[in-house]
């Protein structure tokens, strides 16, 4: 019943190293836009436009209360009736992109809020801009704080990029999915795409840690 | 809106003062705790408040630090008010842009330092002067290294806040702030947060001050010997309002208000 082959996986494996790529870079693409796009949510959430805050805020919690793949869906196939026609990939990309961005911005924004209200004061007292304090004052210090959710939706983001294959993006599971059915056998290249998973997820949380702890020391925060 | 009517646009003549509070009024939703305040103060002049906790002195120094929004009244600061701006003719709540200009000219000293702990001291000294006077790093390092010799704090230059006990974190906010080159400076009860025997190191830092330079200073203390060798004049708040001012030798040497005279005797005795 479990015959394990060898030689198949050596024959898949150059195929589900290059879906390795794929997904790395959709991992990678699609959690840039959401650093990015998330913080300027965060600072708009908290700016001093009562309609943007709320518009942003209803936006945020919609997006956040929706399964990311019925918005990987919707902006792929609904898109086109709004004239909107994108590849798999860009499309995949904004709807990850957009989904963890909103995720980031709270991050961020308790990031921020754990900022003493004393730092606004002093900046205000060095006559600095609201944007110089953020800048130089404020997100530096909320780094630290915001580190370990950047982390855990960067692992969260790899571990999405799948959902990117029921619009047909070559990654992993899709790849998989791919070398199962032409071969009618499952065994193998699930397996190793759930070791190709772990291996890289492993490793980045223990990297984002380390990474947290040496940004703390560099602000003499501990 | 606020709009003010019957102010002057601005200040003129031989006795303008550096600061003048014209019935300031300032409230917490129903609590009122600037009420009507009048208050000048001259340029170079060193003036201390005190009074009893919540009788409004911290208040004050924000005012003037543009940290709180104005009730009613106007400030202004050397002539020119700070709270409100001209416009045709009137003066209307001053917005962003032009706060940032006015603010240029104060400084000011927190209780509990607020320095940028990201920072190193001589960082937190040159932000300011690079950031917003758009000095160069060189210029900004030697103003900035000149104020911390002046505090004593030039071989702690590189570290960070964390590594400074509380006398020394507060040293470097007061270079931090004078690299601004204010012409008031604001200290808002600089040695309450202190082990006692650092708070010397800082007042020592004031009496130079005092006595180097021509600034205008106001200061909130509990250390009613400090206010009462090295102030002009010392202020006595009580609920919102000066309830007695003076020289420090006839404030405290013979207050004419009761309200004064209990106040004095009671700090007196927690001594
Ligand atoms: N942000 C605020 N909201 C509500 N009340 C405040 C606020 N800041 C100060 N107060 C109140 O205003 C009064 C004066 O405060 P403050 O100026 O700090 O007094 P002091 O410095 O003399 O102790 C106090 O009753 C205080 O509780
Ligand atoms: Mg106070």
């Amino acid at each position: 019943m479990f015959d394990w082959r060898w030689d198949f996986v050596a024959e898949i494996m150059p195929r589900l190293l290059w879906a390795t790529g794929n997904t790395l870079m959709a991992a990678g693409i699609g959690y840039v836009i959401a650093l990015v796009l998330g913080l300027f949510l965060a600072l708009g959430q908290r700016g001093s436009n009562r309609v943007l805050t709320t518009i942003l805020r209803e936006g945020i919690e919609f997006i956040r209360s929706t399964p990311l793949i019925l918005q990987i869906f919707f902006v792929f196939y609904v898109g086109p009736q709004f004239g909107l026609v994108l590849s798999p990939w860009v499309a995949g990309m904004i709807a990850i992109g957009l989904h963890y961005s909103c995720y980031l911005s709270e991050v961020y924004r308790g990031g921020i809020e754990s900022v003493p209200r004393g730092q606004w004061e002093a900046a205000t007292a060095l006559n600095m801009t609201r944007w110089q304090t953020y800048k130089q004052v404020i997100i530096p210090q909320s780094l630290p704080f915001a580190l370990a959710g950047m982390g855990n939706y960067l692992v969260g983001i790899f571990k999405d990029t799948p959902m990117l294959s029921v619009i047909g993006v070559y990654e992993l599971v899709h790849t998989a999915n791919a070398i199962g059915s032409e071969n009618y056998r499952f065994l193998e290249p699930y397996t190793l795409v759930g070791f190709i998973f772990l291996a890289i997820s492993l490793p980045t949380a223990a990297l984002v840690r380390l990474f947290e702890g040496r940004v703390r020391s560099k602000m003499g925060m501990n | 809106m606020q709009n003010l009517v019957g102010y002057p646009l601005e200040l003129t003549g031989e006795d303008t003062p550096m600061v003048r509070f014209t019935n300031v009024r300032k409230s917490y939703g129903p609590l009122v705790v600037l009420d009507d305040l009048n208050l000048d103060v001259a340029e170079g002049e060193m003036v201390s408040i005190i009074g009893p906790s919540g009788s409004g002195k911290t208040t004050v120094l924000r005012m003037l630090m543009t940290l709180e929004t104005i009730n009613g009244g106007c400030i202004y600061v050397d002539g020119k008010p700070l709270t409100h701006m001209p416009k045709n003719d009137k003066l209307v709540l001053a917005n962003t842009r032009y706060l940032r200009e006015r603010r240029a000219d104060i400084g000011m000293c927190f209780q509990h330092f607020n320095l940028f702990p990201h920072m190193t001291a001589l960082q937190n000294c040159m932000e300011g002067p690079v950031q917003v006077l758009g000095l160069s790093k060189t210029e900004a390092r030697e103003r900035s290294e000149e104020l911390l010799e002046l505090v004593g704090m030039i071989d702690k230059k590189d570290q960070h806040p964390s590594r400074l006990s509380g006398g020394q974190q507060q040293r470097v906010a007061i270079a931090r702030a004078l690299a601004m080159r204010p012409k008031v400076m604001l200290f808002d009860e600089v040695t309450s947060a202190l082990d006692p025997e650092v708070i010397g190191e800082v007042t020592n830092v004031i009496r130079a001050l005092v006595s180097q330079h021509k600034l205008t200073m106001l200061m909130v203390t509990h250390q009613m010997g400090f206010a009462r060798d090295i102030s002009d004049r010392v202020c006595f708040f009580y609920g919102g309002k000066i309830e007695e001012q003076g020289p420090p030798a006839d404030l405290f040497g013979n207050p004419q208000k009761e309200r004064t005279q209990k106040f004095l005797s009671a700090v007196s005795e927690a001594i």
